[in-house]
């Protein structure tokens, strides 16, 4: 079974995100994995304990730093790694998906995971339009995949806990919301031994493509409002909001 | 080309969501602002679809399309799309649309924008305002092009403007449906058996900032003394910190409680849509700029667990 995750490396918004132009200044901010590909590689590794193969970990390497990431992936499990050349910050994700959708094509997929959405998809998800250009079928808010022979049943969320499932002849794209169980914990030590023995594979870019989308402006959004905030010691904060909730009936 | 705008509606067990309604209303707008038509897109099997208030709805029924299938939706609505050459094809930004519209911009070499929160025509060109980053940024965005694709984020425009009576036409699925490669095997109903979020007047509601399970002690043991009961945000939920009963958001439940306390939440779009409606909410957040504080009442940025600790000593 050749199982294939494709990953999207995109910009934390754990810290303030500088604007250069008419875009993020994507020079001054740190690149992280997004983080519904995590429950994606760990759907894709639970995949292969339940019926064996290979499970091989791509993604566009935008700033040269993808190796990080690759060496956790390969941690927890992942089999193979390959990185796309892009060295673009600024590519975005039709021009991702369509060279991953080229490095994939050569793989002999028979089931790819992507995570089912990404902060920085300003003009959509890889994981449909991977599908797309495969001719694939995809299902995406998916929470659960189980294979047995070519048939992958998988569960799609709606929203509170309401859902379905489905059965689809692979290969197939699935868009992962969260891994059937929770992510496995790799332990640094263990990446690092990963790290200093994995050989990663580089993939040269390959195909146009591009959003469509002409950048106007990017910034923080306009507040319509603010909270009202409370200062003071942690003490002090805690003794007003609890004044507050009492003043409403509320403690 | 034309002028008119496509609205793809979605519904569940026979009734339309608010996001179909809300895109309805606006697509009038553009569509009026350029000459044009706005239409409503429903697909299924016996849905009273007459309840738009769009100049017109065409209604594709076929068996096939009697439950959500992104493969069987997919290939109907490129058809469709394709024949008729709308200047805007527009989804919501939801479990449904967002199988389908970064999709079918693939397959149609047309652009697509997500995220999407505003609209509005300059100069005759459409820009789009898109909530990316977390909540963190605005990207306005025009697309290039004579046709494009937007997913529009629940909660960004009225109902009201979309409700209306447009008779739907009825016409057969434009493409064949046979040979699909993803069946719909059955319907997953939420599970039983836990305390049901929606129902509760209070919530402490914990996010990422709340570090790991056994912190969540803390968050209960709070809930207890307020009489309230603990929620979450999706991370939460899928460390496996909390049950899915729980979460709070898009892809969770919407509450709607008389109190609703969040400890080391941000504030992405897709928990907003789940809580901005409630009646007081308080938000504790170490992030200054966490976009949580441009909706919630009362906020302060400090850190939640000695907040939590100094209130458990005062209640």
């Amino acid at each position: 079974m050749n199982i294939v995750v494709a990953i999207k490396h995109i910009p934390s918004i754990a810290d303030d995100l500088p604007v250069k132009g008419n875009n993020v200044d994507f020079d001054s901010v740190d690149f992280v994995l997004n983080e519904f590909d995590e429950q994606s590689i760990e759907q894709a590794v639970l995949v292969k304990e339940a019926v064996g193969g290979t499970v091989t970990v791509v993604g566009v390497d935008m700033i040269g730093e993808l190796d990080g990431v690759l060496h956790l992936a390969l941690a927890k499990g992942a089999d193979k790694a390959v990185k796309i050349t892009g060295d673009d910050p600024a590519a975005d994700s039709h021009q991702q998906a369509k060279w991953l959708a080229e490095a994939i094509k050569g793989m002999s997929p028979n089931i790819i995971f992507a995570g089912v959405q990404a902060s920085n998809d300003l003009d959509g998800q890889i994981g449909p339009m991977i599908a797309a250009h495969l001719d694939m079928p995809y299902i995406g808010g998916v929470s659960s995949v189980e294979v047995v022979g070519d048939t992958a049943t998988v569960n799609k969320e709606f929203a509170g806990g309401v859902g379905a499932k489905y059965a689809v002849t692979l290969p197939m794209v699935v868009g992962v919301q969260a891994a059937f169980k929770p992510p496995r914990y790799a332990p640094i030590s263990k990446v690092r031994q990963v790290a200093q023995t994995a050989t990663i594979e580089k993939v040269a870019p390959s195909g146009e493509a591009s959003a469509g989308l002409t950048m106007k402006k990017m910034a923080p959004p306009v507040a319509t409002g603010h909270a009202e905030m409370i200062e003071g010691s942690s003490k002090e904060v805690a003794a007003k909001i609890v004044e507050l909730l009492k003043s409403r009936g509320l403690a | 080309m034309s002028n008119d705008v496509f609205v793809i509606t979605e519904h569940m067990d026979g009734k339309f969501s608010d996001v179909s309604f809300e895109m309805v209303g606006k697509a009038k707008e553009l569509a009026s602002a350029w000459g044009g038509q706005a239409a409503a897109v429903a697909l299924g099997s016996r849905v009273s679809a007459n309840v738009f208030s769009s100049d017109s709805t065409i209604q594709v029924d076929d068996v096939n399309l009697a439950e959500f299938n992104p493969e069987a939706y997919g290939k109907v609505i490129e058809a469709l799309v394709k024949e008729k050459s709308p200047r805007l094809v527009m989804f919501g930004w939801t479990a449904t649309g967002m199988d389908l519209a970064a999709w079918l911009s693939a397959r149609l070499g047309k652009p697509c924008a997500a995220y999407v929160k505003g609209m509005s025509v300059e100069g005759g060109a459409l820009v789009a305002s898109c909530q990316v980053y977390g909540g963190r940024m605005m990207a306005d965005v025009s697309p290039e092009g004579d046709m494009a694709i937007l997913a529009v984020l629940a909660g960004s425009f009225l109902v009201e403007a979309g409700q209306g009576s447009t008779v739907a036409s009825q016409v057969a699925s434009p493409v064949a449906l046979d040979g699909l490669k993803t069946k719909f095997v059955e319907a997953i109903k939420p599970a039983a058996g836990d305390v049901d979020i929606t129902a509760q007047q209070k919530l402490v509601s914990i996010g990422r900032g709340i570090g790991s399970k056994e912190n969540v002690e803390l968050a209960e043991e709070l809930a207890q003394k307020l009489g309230a009961t603990v929620s979450s945000s999706r991370p939460v939920v899928d460390a496996g910190w909390l049950p899915r009963t729980r979460q709070v958001g898009k892809s969770g439940l919407k509450v709607k409680p008389k109190l609703y306390l969040m400890l080391g939440i941000s504030g992405a779009p897709e928990h907003l849509e789940g809580m901005k409606s409630a009646e007081l909410i308080i938000a504790i957040n170490t992030d200054k700029k966490a976009p949580i504080f441009n909706v919630a009442h009362y906020g302060a940025t400090a850190d939640l667990f000695e907040v939590a600790e100094a209130m458990l000593e005062l209640l």
